[in-house]
């Protein structure tokens, strides 16, 4: 168990860099606390996996330094790191038995036999594979070849950080949410520091406590699930969580007022600088509504999806959706939107303006 | 659901029938034919039973030579699987390096059987031969044509220096195959060299290795062109493999109802060991 600090981490896989689109990662900075159970939430290709495979000692970085307990461990190999990894697909070893799949990590350390038999059967215990562990692993389905990759990672009691990439890519639709609770419930039982990649907002929101959110090899935003469904600190956090996601329209910033479509608008933050290449206002489908004055817009289409409706809209700007409640009337042809002035932000260059 | 009978689509494998009777079916025959036959020319058959292959099967000649090609086969097979396996191995996974070892690799494969042979005569000459020369100057007495340790050791050279890139090719593809996350979970969980290469490379290279072994296996059980250019089968009948034995035996001897008993138990003992590797090996397979 362990405090994991990254300090001004960069990588890049090419031998020189010229410009920013040759780093996989840019000056990343994090905490995570002893315990913990954090999300790396982004796209494919932000650079999520590397991070991980920089903490795990399968990459060394380019720049800057990893630290295990305020001890910088940047040299040293996976092994010596002492930490656990569940890949994307289950890695299993075909020719053994789950039992000696399990028993793989610590024979390698060249614990005792007995010791090894007690942790098998204990970790088995958690993880309901108890009553497969003679069998051959490569006989098993896709979610219990995937518990074995996690059982390997659990069975060494001293593993200084659990880090799982995209762990349930593979695994079907309703064992997800079984596999995902279980993990949870894991968390909470051992109490070890976990670091959960994924590009699922929901496997993010409903496993970590934190979640990191990287865009392009940097860090937009740390924070709870309900920071960054709240207060998107740039815009592509705010498209990326919440579905449908944030609508991000251009505004303008004259002095202190922020102007969208044609007039003053109210936002949450007090503009105090207007020096951006871009400058747009945000706001959450979810904090708009239906008024009889405000941003004129014309109604396209409305979907029903069950829990609430989803209508699209049209304003001289752009479009804009909103989330309305299911047993709401929606008013067709051209109506008036009204944003929730304490969820509605201006960015400019992309980021929340302070 | 009731399925349609129409007997009308065998018509479509009349095309494919005529082509594998004119190449397999109808050569295979005239074997056959000759088997149970004796023949002294112009057309003229005598029904000889299983005369031939009781002959055959009790022949002192026969055995030699089919102990002769086991051996064979079984020293080619142990050397050139694990050389194979180790050269793949060691070659460079990306980079330049990679296109250079596979054309340098597959040259040896490109080179047709009798010039393999002729090539290797050459080479192993004892008096203007590089290797025979060089051998006889480092003080060995060597000469392939004359002893028979020297015509084993030339010949299995040979078939090794021709044939272990076929090895090599396919396990390289093997390990290609393997996904960079399983060295990875290795690295992590503290699996020595040996471990990966038990536990994740063997097992990941099981499928192309028995592929391998049995076209390695088909194909030294059946050698004939590069021992019969280099050595002719000497000295004696030291290096006579089977099917140099049965040309001696159908075209030296023109004992052709012999000979062709021998081809028939030769094909047989060809496929019965194919298929009985080839179902072991996917029985396993099956009950994983």
């Amino acid at each position: 168990m362990a405090k994991v600090t990254l300090k001004g981490l960069s990588h890049s896989y090419l031998k020189t860099q010229s410009s920013d689109a040759d780093w996989a990662i840019r000056g990343v900075d994090i905490d995570w606390n002893d315990g913990g159970a954090y999300a790396l939430l982004g796209p494919s290709g932000c650079g999520k996996t590397t991070l991980l495979n920089i903490i795990s000692g399968l990459i060394t970085p380019t720049k800057g330094d990893i630290l295990f307990d305020d001890k910088v461990i940047s040299g040293l190999s996976p092994v010596e790191r002492n930490i656990a990894q569940i890949f994307q697909f289950p890695v299993i070893y075909d020719t053994m038995t789950v039992y000696d799949n399990l028993a793989f990590p610590l024979r390698n350390r060249k614990v005792p036999e007995e010791e090894i038999k007690v942790k098998v059967h204990e970790i088995a215990e958690m993880l309901e594979l108890s009553s497969t562990l003679n069998n051959r692993a490569s006989g098993l389905t896709a979610d219990g070849k995937q518990k074995i990759s996690l059982g390997r990672g659990l069975v060494r009691s001293d593993v200084n950080a659990i880090m799982f990439d995209e762990p349930l890519t593979v695994i079907d639709p309703h064992l997800k949410w079984i596999l995902r609770s279980k993990l949870k419930e894991l968390h909470q039982k051992i109490n070890r520091t976990m670091i959960y990649v994924t590009h699922d907002q929901t496997e993010a929101l409903t496993f970590a406590d934190q979640v990191v959110v990287m865009h392009e090899g940097q860090i937009v935003q740390t924070g709870t699930p309900v920071d960054l469904f709240e207060k998107p600190k740039h815009t592509f956090v705010g498209y990326f969580i919440g579905s449908p996601g944030m609508n991000v329209l251009p505004c303008q910033i004259k002095g202190n007022d922020v102007i969208f479509n044609g007039k003053k608008i109210e936002t949450h933050q007090q503009i105090k600088k207007s020096n951006f290449n871009k400058t747009e206002v945000g706001v959450r489908p979810e904090f708009i509504s239906f008024s009889n004055e405000g941003i004129p817009v014309k109604v396209l289409s409305v979907s029903n999806t069950g829990r609430h409706k989803i209508v699209d809209t049209e304003s001289e700007t752009g479009k804009i959706k909103i989330i309305a409640k299911s047993n709401e009337d929606i008013p067709s042809g051209s109506a008036f939107l009204k944003f929730k002035k304490e969820y509605t932000y201006t960015y400019g260059d992309s980021w929340i303006i302070e | 659901m009731n399925k349609t009978v129409n007997q009308k689509a065998w018509f479509f494998v009349i095309p494919v029938f005529v082509l594998v009777a004119f190449n397999a079916i109808i050569p295979l025959m005239t074997v056959v034919n000759y088997a149970f036959q004796e023949t002294f020319g112009n057309n003229v058959f005598m029904w000889e039973g299983t005369r031939w292959f009781k002959q055959i099967m009790l022949s002192e000649r026969f055995h030699a030579s089919l102990g002769r090609q086991f051996l064979f086969t079984f020293i080619i097979l142990f050397i050139q699987i694990p050389l194979g396996i180790a050269i793949a191995l060691t070659m460079p996974k990306e980079g330049i390096g990679v296109p250079v070892c596979l054309v340098l690799m597959s040259m040896p494969l490109l080179i047709p059987w009798n010039v393999v042979g002729a090539m290797w005569n050459i080479f192993a000459l004892p008096d203007i031969g590089f290797l025979g020369h060089s051998l006889n100057a480092l003080g060995f007495d060597y000469n392939f044509t004359q002893q028979i340790g020297d015509a084993w050791f030339t010949t299995i050279l040979m078939d090794v220096w021709h044939w272990t890139s076929l090895v090599v090719l396919l396990s390289y593809a093997g390990l290609r195959s393997i996904q960079p996350a399983y060295y990875q979970a290795a690295e992590i969980d503290g699996a020595s060299r040996w471990a990966i290469f038990t536990k994740i490379e063997l097992p990941k290279m099981k499928k192309v290795l028995t592929i391998a072994i049995l076209l390695r296996f088909m194909d030294s059980f059946m050698i004939y062109t590069e021992p019969f250019v280099l050595t002719g089968g000497g000295p004696g009948n030291a290096t006579a493999f089977l099917s140099i034995d049965l040309v001696k035996m159908a075209l030296g001897q023109f004992d052709l109802g012999p000979a062709a008993a021998m081809s028939l138990i030769y094909f047989f003992i060809v496929l019965l060991v194919c298929w009985v590797f080839y179902t072991l090996m996917m029985r396993n397979e099956e009950k994983s």
